[in-house]
C-alpha cells in the first residue's frame, strides 16, 4: 500500500438487529495507512460492534467496508482475519492454551514454523513486559488481569498484521503500568508504523494516542476529528468529555 | 467363591466376551456419536429430534430391543452382532447428549476469539470446541462404558457369550455361587471402566490434545481388534450349516435344547446350541428369523403369548389351530408333544392328599375353608388364575390367600407354612418335597404341553430330521421332567450328563 492508501473505509454502514434495534446508524469513516484512529463513546454505544464488522465476525446489514484496499465482500474472511490483528476487549484469550500457544496462535494457523514461531513468542511477550520463561507455560488463569491484556496484545501482534484492531486493550491496568504501556505503545506504532483502530473509554488515552479521534454515540458516528480538535466543537457530547478532562 | 475359584479360565474367557462386546460397542458409539454431537452444534434444528430418538432408544428395555434387532437383516440375528449392535444403540444417548451439551457449554466470548483470530470451522472444532468440551464428554464416554458393561450381561439373552451367561444360568439355577461367576467380574469391569476412563479424564485438562488423540487411537484400535474378531468368529459359524437349537432361560428350557440337541447329533446331525435366550419373544423371533432352527415351546404360551388368542383347555384344539397358525404364519411346524403338560399345578402335601384321600380340585374344595394358602403373584394377578379358578371350583379358603415369590412356595408348603399352592407341574421339588398334585378334573387350566416347535425349511433340508425329532414323542412324562429339573436344578449335576443319561436309557 502506497501513501494515500486507505486501510480501512467504512461507507454508511448500518446494523440493525431483527428486532429493529439499530447498532450502527449511517457510519462512514476512512483511515489512512498508517494512522491511529481513537475510537471513544459510552458503554453501548458500538464502539465493539464496528470493530467486529471490520473484521467479518458481523455482518452490517446495509452499507459497504473495504478492508486493506479489498471490499469485504471479496474477502476470504478467515484469510482477512489473519492479516487482522485483534486484541479483544475481556482479552478473549484460550483457558486451555498456555501463554506462548495463545501467542503463537495466528502465526501457527498461517503455517509457520515451529522454530519461528517460539522466536517471535519470545520476541512478543518481551515486547510487552512479560519474560517468556516465567510466563511463557503458564495458562491464562495463573496470570493477573493486566498480564493477561498484555498476552492479548502480544497475540494480536504475532503474525505482523497490517492492521491492529484494538478493543480496550489496556483497561484493566493500573494507571501506572498504564501510562508505561502507552508509551511503549506509541513507540511500537511509530517504529511498526501499523494502521490501528484503538478503543478506549478513557478520553487521556484517546488524546495521548490517537492520531485522530472519532466519538460514537447511539450506534453514530458523531465526529471524527484530528486529536489536538478534539474539543474544538459545541457538540454536548463532547462537553461532557470535557467535563470529564478538566 | 468357589465357582470361581475352581473355572478361574472359564471366568477369564467370559470376562473376555464381555470386554470385547462392550470395548468394540463402546469404540462404534464413541466414533459415530461424537461426530454426530459435533454436528447437533453446527445443526441446532436437528438436535432436536435426534436426542429424543437416542433418548427413546434408551429408554426400550434391553430384551426388548433385542427381540426388535433379531429378525432385521445384516444388523440383527442373534450372537455377539446384534448384541454390538444393542449396546451401541445404548452408549450414542450420553455420547451424543454429553458432546453436544459440552460444546454448547464452551464460552461463545472464547469460540468468538477463536473466529476472530481467523480458525477455520475445523480448527474451531479440534483446537476449541473439543478441547474445552472434553471433560464433559469423557464424562458421558465414561458413562456409557459402564452402561455398557450392565446391558451387556443381558446379551447372553442372544445368544452373545459373555459374563451374562453365569448369571442367567445362576438365576434359573438359583444358584448364588453362578450368579455371583457372573456378577462379580462384571461390576469389576465396570469399576476398573469407571477408574481409568476417570483418570484420562483428568489428564484432559491438562492435555486436552493429547487426551484427545489416545480417544480416538483407543477407539480405532478396539475396532479393529473386535471387528477382526467378530469376522472370524463369524465366519466360522457360518462354514458348515448346522441345526441351530435354541431354549428360553429356564432349566426345564435348557434341559429340553440340551435334549434336542443331543438326540439330533445321536442321529449323525451337526448342531449348534443358543441356549438360554432371553425368553419367548426372543426365542420366537429367533425362529421365525431363521436364526434358529427349533426350540421347545409351550402350546398354551405360544397360544396367548405369540397368536394373542384367548386360552382353553382343550389340548387337541390348541394343537391344531396353533399347528395350521405357525405353518402359515411362520413356516414353523410343530413335532409331536414330548409328553409332560407345564401348567399352573394345584398342590397339597403328599400326606394329607392320602390321610384325607384327595385326588382332584374338586376334592379339596370341602377341606379348603380350613387351609391356607400362597400363591406367586402372577397367578394371584392373571384372570386366568386364582379368581378364575376359585370361581370355576367354589373354593374358598380359611384367610385371603398369601403373596409369595412362586419358588418359596414349594417350601412353604413342604414346611406346614400352607397347606395348598400353585406350583409348575414339572417342579423337580415336586417329587423332592412329596408334594400332590391335584388333578383338574374340571379343565379349568388352558394345556401347556411341551412341544419342539421347528422351522419348515429345516425339516425339508435336511433329511431324517422330522423322523429323529418324532422320536422324543411322548417320552417326557410330568414324573420324567420333575426328576431332569431337580437333578439339575437340585442336585447340581451337570446338564449334557443328565440328558445323556436319560437318552441312554431310553436307549435311543
Ligand atoms: N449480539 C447482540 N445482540 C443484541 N444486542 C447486542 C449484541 N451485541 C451488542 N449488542 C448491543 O449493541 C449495543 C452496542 O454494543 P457494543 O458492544 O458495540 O458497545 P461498546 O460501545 O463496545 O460498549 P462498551 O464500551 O461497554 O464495550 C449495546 O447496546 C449492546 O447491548
Ligand atoms: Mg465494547
Amino acid at each position: 500500500m502506497g501513501k494515500g492508501d486507505f486501510a480501512v473505509e467504512l461507507e454508511d454502514v448500518g446494523f440493525v438487529l431483527g428486532n429493529g434495534k439499530r447498532l450502527l446508524d449511517g457510519v462512514s469513516l476512512r483511515l489512512p495507512a498508517g494512522e491511529t484512529l481513537v475510537l471513544i463513546g459510552r458503554s453501548g454505544s458500538g464502539k465493539t460492534t464496528l470493530l467486529k464488522s471490520i473484521n467479518a465476525l458481523l455482518r452490517p446489514t446495509s452499507g459497504a467496508i473495504r478492508v486493506l484496499g479489498r471490499d469485504l465482500a471479496d474477502w476470504d474472511p478467515i484469510r482477512l482475519r489473519r492479516q487482522v490483528g485483534y486484541v479483544i476487549q475481556e482479552t478473549g484469550l484460550f483457558p486451555h492454551f498456555t501463554v506462548e500457544a495463545n501467542v503463537g496462535l495466528v502465526p501457527r494457523l498461517l503455517g509457520w514454523d515451529e522454530g519461528r514461531i517460539r522466536a517471535r513468542v519470545q520476541e512478543l511477550l518481551r515486547l510487552v513486559g512479560l519474560d517468556p520463561d516465567l510466563f511463557g507455560a503458564r495458562r491464562p488463569g495463573q496470570l493477573s488481569g493486566g498480564q493477561r491484556q498484555r498476552v492479548g496484545v502480544a497475540r494480536a501482534l504475532a503474525a505482523d498484521p497490517p492492521l491492529l484492531l484494538m478493543d480496550e486493550p489496556f483497561g484493566a491496568l493500573d494507571p501506572v503500568t498504564r501510562a508505561e504501556l502507552q508509551e511503549e505503545f506509541r513507540l511500537l506504532r511509530d517504529r511498526l508504523r501499523k494502521s490501528i483502530v484503538f478503543v478506549t473509554h478513557d478520553i487521556r488515552e484517546a488524546l495521548a494516542l490517537g492520531d485522530r479521534i472519532g466519538l460514537m454515540s447511539g450506534g453514530r458516528l458523531l465526529r471524527v476529528s484530528a486529536a489536538g480538535d478534539f474539543f474544538q466543537t459545541d457538540e454536548p457530547e463532547v462537553a461532557a468529555y470535557r467535563k470529564v478532562f478538566a | 467363591m468357589e465357582y470361581i475359584l475352581s473355572h478361574p479360565f472359564e471366568i477369564l474367557k467370559m470376562t473376555g466376551e464381555h470386554l470385547l462386546l462392550v470395548g468394540v460397542s463402546t469404540a462404534i458409539a464413541t466414533l459415530v456419536g461424537i461426530p454426530l454431537g459435533v454436528f447437533l452444534t453446527r445443526r441446532p434444528a436437528w438436535s432436536r429430534w435426534v436426542l429424543g430418538a437416542a433418548n427413546v432408544i434408551q429408554t426400550i428395555p434391553s430384551l426388548a430391543l433385542f427381540g426388535f434387532l433379531i429378525p432385521l437383516p445384516l444388523l440383527g440375528g442373534i450372537g455377539a452382532r446384534t448384541a454390538v449392535v444393542a449396546l451401541i444403540l445404548y452408549a450414542l444417548l450420553p455420547i451424543i447428549r454429553n458432546t453436544h451439551a459440552g460444546i454448547a457449554s464452551v464460552d461463545p466470548a472464547i469460540r468468538e476469539a477463536g473466529v476472530g483470530m481467523g480458525m477455520t470451522d475445523w480448527q474451531l472444532l479440534t483446537r476449541v470446541d473439543l478441547p474445552l468440551a472434553l471433560g464433559i464428554i469423557m464424562t458421558g464416554l465414561r458413562l456409557a462404558t459402564v452402561i455398557s458393561v450392565g446391558v451387556a450381561t443381558i446379551a447372553a439373552a442372544i445368544g452373545a457369550g459373555g459374563l451374562g451367561m453365569y448369571i442367567f444360568r445362576g438365576v434359573s439355577m438359583v444358584d448364588d455361587q453362578l450368579i455371583l461367576a457372573g456378577a462379580l467380574p462384571a461390576a469389576l469391569l465396570a469399576l476398573a471402566a469407571d477408574f481409568l476412563l476417570g483418570l484420562l479424564g483428568r489428564a484432559v485438562t491438562r492435555k486436552p490434545l493429547l487426551c484427545m488423540k489416545l480417544l480416538a487411537a483407543g477407539a480405532l484400535a478396539a475396532l479393529a481388534a473386535g471387528g477382526a474378531f467378530l469376522l472370524a468368529s463369524g465366519g466360522e459359524a457360518r462354514e458348515a450349516r448346522p441345526i441351530v437349537i435354541g431354549s428360553k432361560n429356564f432349566t426345564e428350557q435348557s434341559i429340553l435344547g440340551e435334549l434336542l440337541a443331543q438326540r439330533l447329533e445321536r442321529a449323525g446331525f451337526k448342531v449348534d446350541r443358543r441356549l438360554y435366550l432371553g425368553g419367548t419373544l426372543i426365542c420366537h423371533n429367533a425362529l421365525v428369523a431363521g436364526q434358529i432352527d427349533a426350540y421347545v415351546e409351550y402350546t398354551g404360551t405360544a397360544y396367548t403369548a405369540i397368536l394373542k388368542r384367548t386360552p382353553v383347555s382343550d389340548a387337541r384344539r390348541v394343537y391344531d389351530d396353533l399347528q395350521k397358525s405357525y405353518l402359515e404364519g411362520f413356516g414353523v411346524r410343530l413335532t409331536r408333544p414330548l409328553g409332560f403338560n407345564n401348567t399352573f399345578a394345584i398342590m397339597v402335601r403328599g400326606g394329607d392328599a392320602r390321610r384325607l384321600g384327595v385326588k382332584t380340585i374338586s376334592d379339596a374344595v370341602a377341606h379348603a375353608r380350613r387351609w391356607r394358602a400362597a400363591f406367586g403373584v402372577e397367578f394371584l394377578e392373571r384372570e386366568d388364575g386364582y379368581r378364575g379358578l376359585a370361581a370355576a371350583y367354589g373354593l374358598d379358603f380359611a384367610e385371603p390367600p398369601k403373596v409369595m415369590d412362586l419358588g418359596l412356595t414349594y417350601r412353604a408348603l413342604a414346611d406346614g407354612k400352607v397347606d395348598l399352592i400353585a406350583g409348575d407341574a414339572t417342579n423337580g421339588l415336586v417329587s423332592a418335597l412329596d408334594l400332590f398334585i391335584l388333578e383338574d378334573d374340571l379343565g379349568y387350566f388352558p394345556p401347556y404341553e411341551a412341544v419342539p416347535f421347528v422351522r419348515a425349511d429345516a425339516l425339508a433340508g435336511h433329511a431324517g430330521l422330522q423322523e429323529a425329532i418324532d422320536s422324543l414323542g411322548g417320552v417326557v412324562s410330568d414324573e420324567t421332567m420333575q426328576r431332569l429339573n431337580y437333578a439339575v436344578d437340585g442336585e447340581r449335576r451337570d446338564l449334557r450328563e443328565v440328558v445323556g443319561e436319560f437318552l441312554d436309557g431310553l436307549g435311543r
